[in-house]
């Protein structure tokens, strides 16, 4: 009874704070995010505090949950800004037309930070941040197994890291889509392909969320994680024994904020982005519980002396320049290779990999020509593709996720057909494996 | 006579229709919208069957399919295993701390998301306490999460309470002549359980089995704590809520999973059929309790805590983790504080409110549709009774992020008349949970009548007695513990649900303790936290369940003295 009064009140004081609101500049602005409190709660403090009358309503949902939530509330929408990382959840919204357009006022903000553009090249949203992707490792597993430390992404393919490194999947995380969508750029489809395929082979799970690779790293379920930067940071702030390093190559990824199509307050939506993008905002993303890379260059020099500049750090100009048409062209295939040849081929891919890892270690006491050559033809099996980058984004393959007319056939049909693949490479790569050890011993 | 059996079976048509209304407009239309997508084509939109034979073709959902069966299976006979010397021992003999036990025994149930997986990983991991003290004693690791056999040890012991209390409310309504018959004839001993005391409980076994197979069946979370992918119900949720891909297969899944769950109650009905279990004489309190001799005690008080030990492990784990400073790679936490309680005493308060006020009303609701859908399939003879509970077991299997998703396309554009939509009231939260919570209630309802001589409520009607006042008078009182025991289940396991909840919450002054649970543990320093919130949400639990308790041994009491 209590409840429900207050409910009524609720719905009065709401009704004065609507009419009010046509006169205010501001009011209640709604966003739905994927971001943590702790990245939240002092930007609204801080939003609150420099544009007065504004209060920021934060609803905190995962990029899915909150991608569904818009769209399925479309025919009455109630909240004015989407907030997250994962640039493809934006480039959905684009697609499907819940996003509205707009241009900040801002200045002094970069083109681009690594070699990701900050902005929708059509305006639908923009980057207010970016963070980096590396390798976390947990120090107490680390001593208490003798691991190595490692430095680069190939340290991760070799012999000690077998059976200790988590990755989240990139159907399920659109920052480790970008991870491998870079690597696959750099290093070309086969080549980018193989790498992938050789740190996996050493993986000991792939997460479901994001957040489940440094919960596991933290509590010592495993030794490695590949994660975005302030996972790792924010983890040594809470005071878990993790570290962190940049490898020389690595990915830089945008965190973005697009307004919502028919968004009811639009006024507030645009002054919360402007906010974010001002002097202010940006300063407040290197506090350390939110410990972003502001987009605004002149704002590393209120940073603490070790923070990354990834317009200054070399590691982290970016090699090449990111392709957001090729990656978007080919995004649904590329997560769902991952997904049919390594998530759900693990236990056969990492079989294959442990015999291949006791090769090594054979033929560095002894070798072995012929042993070498056949690991090499398992090594081959292992990297074989079954479609080509022109096949990955080709109008059949792209129709098949979609469900447009030119599709050669239908999802399910591609995913069993790769699944085959895949489990039969990695039954004949273990073969081959299998023999060229007994010839190495 | 004949008009008054008239306005009997118009009573009886018009519950049925209320009922079968509610379940249409809250459980079927909602998610139909979203299901009918594994009928259609993909991007066509054309009726299609194509999809099932996907599903049959593709290897990694059928392996998926076998996966879940064995799994489901497995985890039927651990439970059982876990639960049996429980409630036998509770509810048979003299036994100084039952009460306790009952309750110690069913928080296993209230796991919270999310925090209860770390608290596990903690524990039993492969480097959790259990792993490291052995390989540092003994040089050996145990995979106790490893692979499909981690996923029924830990669902085991996360389900097993449904058999326990089940079972417990059965074994409690058998009269106790039939046993003492049994005595004077000679049988004693585990003789008497197995062929008296078991098989006149079986209604509440089989109540209690046939939910734990199908949540299990069903269940997304252990699974993917223990990044076992290869089961249906996370092949499921990962297509559903994968991010930009429309793809029909995980509806697909879900209308298999649907149809798993009602044939899993198809066939623990037929077990049941065509044999009665029902006893006449009531008010006994039950099985007429012995004495244990001293030897006999001190291996049941063994047994007791052995099991309790293992399945509160998670909880231990838990508290531990809600006063820990850090807690990595090592048996214990480095060191304690009261910091994350600090932390989440602030904005809990109104988590809690929130938490209390959804999980009582979706429970009474349950209790009240499950308690009239038990009567209307057992006590009438209407027709397509059955219907409605199948479609209400149907809600076991349907995802919550399938129903949440529903309820949206249902009710978010529906306004109220001042253009809020209705889906952004709290009631619509309730009623989400309600409905995910209902089977819970139904089996435990129907458990309890099943036990209930027919013969009692003739008796009423002979002396002329109306059909409702003795549904009221005879009826209701005798299923009590039945649908107490529905109730406890449901208000419990609906303070910790997110999933629907994750969908449908609109702002923070609404949302459960869950949801803030949830936002807690997506960051590092918030997992303390998260726990201490965990570790309130079970404690409240716990009272509640402490009270009802006491309420039910109360009136069972009042109830032996009136006779």
């Amino acid at each position: 009874m209590v409840r429900l009064s207050a409910l009524t009140a609720g719905v009065t004081l709401g009704l004065i704070l609507a009419a009010g609101t046509a006169f205010a500049q501001t009011g209640k602005v709604t966003v739905v995010t994927s971001f943590s409190k702790d990245v939240t709660g002092p930007l609204k403090k801080a939003f609150e505090k420099a544009v007065p009358g504004a209060t920021l309503e934060v609803q905190n949902r995962n990029t899915n949950a909150g991608v569904k939530f818009v769209e399925e509330t479309k025919a009455n929408n109630q909240v004015d800004l989407f907030w997250a990382s994962a640039p493809d959840a934006f480039e959905v919204l684009k697609a499907r037309k819940l996003l509205s357009p707009y241009k900040p006022k801002a200045t002094g903000i970069a083109e681009k930070v690594g070699s990701y553009p900050v902005n929708d090249k059509d305006g639908f949203y923009s980057g207010f941040a970016a963070s980096g992707y590396g390798i976390m490792w947990n120090e107490r597993y680390v001593k208490a197994n003798k691991l190595p430390t490692p430095k680069e992404w190939q340290d991760l393919t070799t012999a000690p890291y077998f059976d200790h490194v988590s990755i989240s999947a990139p159907s399920r995380s659109g920052t480790t889509h970008l991870t491998i969508e870079t690597i696959l750029q750099g290093e070309g489809w086969d080549k980018g392909w193989r790498t992938t395929k050789e740190i996996s082979g050493n993986l000991r799970q792939v997460t479901d969320r994001s957040f489940g690779v440094p919960e596991a790293v933290n509590s010592g379920q495993v030794g490695y994680g590949i994660v975005i930067d302030f996972f790792a940071f924010s983890s040594q702030g809470a005071g878990f024994p993790v570290k962190f390093v940049y490898p020389s190559v690595t990915t830089l990824v945008p965190a973005n904020i697009g307004i919502i199509a028919n968004a009811p307050n639009k006024a507030g939506a645009e002054a919360f982005i402007e906010f974010l993008l001002s002097p202010t905002g940006q300063e407040a993303l290197l506090e350390p519980t939110i410990r972003r890379l502001p987009v605004r260059p002149e704002t590393y020099a209120k940073a603490p002396a070790d923070y990354p500049n990834p317009f200054k750090d070399k590691n982290l100009q970016g090699l090449l320049t990111f392709n957001a048409e090729l990656s978007e062209s080919r995004s649904a295939a590329v997560d769902t290779l991952f997904d049919q040849l390594i998530t759900f081929q693990l236990e056969p891919l990492k079989a294959a990999t442990k015999v291949l890892h006791e090769i090594d270690s054979a033929l560095a006491k002894k070798d072995n020509a012929q042993a070498r050559a056949l690991a090499k033809e398992a090594r081959d099996l292992i990297a074989a593709m079954p479609i080509t980058a022109a096949q990955a984004a080709s109008p059949e393959i792209r129709a098949a996720f979609s469900g447009g007319k030119e599709k050669s056939a239908r999802q399910a049909e591609l995913e069993q057909q790769w699944a085959a693949f895949a489990k039969e490479k990695y039954a004949a790569a273990k073969a081959k494996a299998d023999e060229a050890l007994k010839l190495a011993r | 006579m004949r008009t008054l059996a008239g306005t009997r079976s118009l009573g009886q048509a018009v519950l049925a229709l209320a009922i079968a209304l509610f379940l249409g407009l809250f459980l079927v239309v909602p998610v139909a919208t979203v299901i009918y997508v594994a009928f259609t084509e993909k991007g066509g939109g054309a009726l299609t069957l194509i999809n099932f034979l996907d599903f049959a073709r593709t290897d990694l959902f059928v392996r998926s399919f076998w996966n879940s069966v064995y799994v489901s299976a497995m985890t039927v006979v651990w439970a059982s295993a876990l639960a049996l010397p429980l409630a036998y021992l509770t509810t048979r003999f003299e036994f100084r701390g039952a009460m306790l036990v009952q309750t110690l025994g069913f928080l296993p149930l209230v796991m919270p998301p999310f925090v209860g997986a770390v608290a596990m990983q903690l524990l039993f991991g492969r480097n959790g306490s259990v792993n490291l003290l052995l390989d540092e004693w003994f040089d050996f690791k145990i995979g106790f999460m490893e692979g499909l056999n981690g996923v029924i040890f830990l669902q085991a012991i996360h389900y097993f309470p449904f058999i326990l209390v089940n079972l417990s409310a059965a074994l409690r309504n058998i009269d106790r002549a039939m046993e003492e018959a049994a005595q004077n004839l000679g049988s004693h001993g585990l003789r008497l359980f197995r062929r008296i005391a078991l098989p006149l409980a079986l209604p509440g076994y089989i109540a209690g089995a046939s939910l734990v197979f199908v949540k299990v069946f069903d269940d997304v979370a252990t699974p993917l704590l223990l990044n076992v992918k290869e089961m249906l119900a996370p092949q499921a949720y990962l297509r559903i809520t994968s991010i930009g891909i429309d793809d029909p297969m995980g509806y697909v899944i879900s209308v298999v999973l649907i149809g798993v769950a009602v044939a899993t109650m198809w066939a623990s009905a037929q077990v049941l059929k065509g044999k009665d279990y029902a006893t006449t004489q009531r008010g006994g309190g039950g099985l007429a309790r012995r004495k244990l001799k001293p030897r006999e005690s001190v291996l049941a008080y063994a047994v007791v805590i052995l099991i309790l030990a293992l399945v509160l492990a998670p909880h231990v784990g838990l508290l531990l983790l809600s006063f820990a400073t850090v807690w990595s790679f090592s048996p214990l936490p480095d060191g304690y504080t009261l910091a994350h309680y600090a932390r989440v005493l602030d904005d809990s308060s109104g988590y809690i409110k929130n938490t209390l006020l959804y999980s009582s009303l979706a429970a009474g609701i349950d209790i009240v549709i499950g308690g009239a859908i038990a009567y209307l399939v057992l006590r009438t003879k209407l027709p397509g009774r059955q219907w409605l509970d199948w479609a209400a077991s149907t809600a076991l299997a349907v995802p919550g992020i399938v129903l949440g998703i529903g309820y949206l396309r249902a009710f978010y554009g529906v306004k109220m008349p001042d253009g809020t939509p209705l889906a952004a009231l709290w009631i619509v939260i309730v009623l989400a949970i309600a409905i995910r919570r209902l089977p819970y209630a139904l089996r435990a309802a129907y458990a309890a009548l099943q036990q209930i001589s027919v013969s009692l409520e003739e008796a009423a009607e002979n002396l002329g007695a109306t059909k409702a006042r003795t549904v009221r008078r005879i009826v209701i009182p005798l299923m009590t513990g039945g649908l107490l025991a529905g109730f406890v289940t449901s208000f419990a396991t609906a303070a910790v649900e997110l999933s629907a909840v994750l969908m449908l919450v609109q702002s923070n002054s609404d949302a459960p303790l869950a949801y803030g649970l949830y936002v807690l543990m997506q960051t590092p320093a918030g997992r303390g936290a998260g726990a201490a919130l965990g570790v309130i949400a079970v404690v409240i639990v716990a009272i509640c369940m402490g009270l009802a308790q006491l309420v039910a041994d109360r009136s069972q009491r009042a109830r032996g003295l009136d006779i």
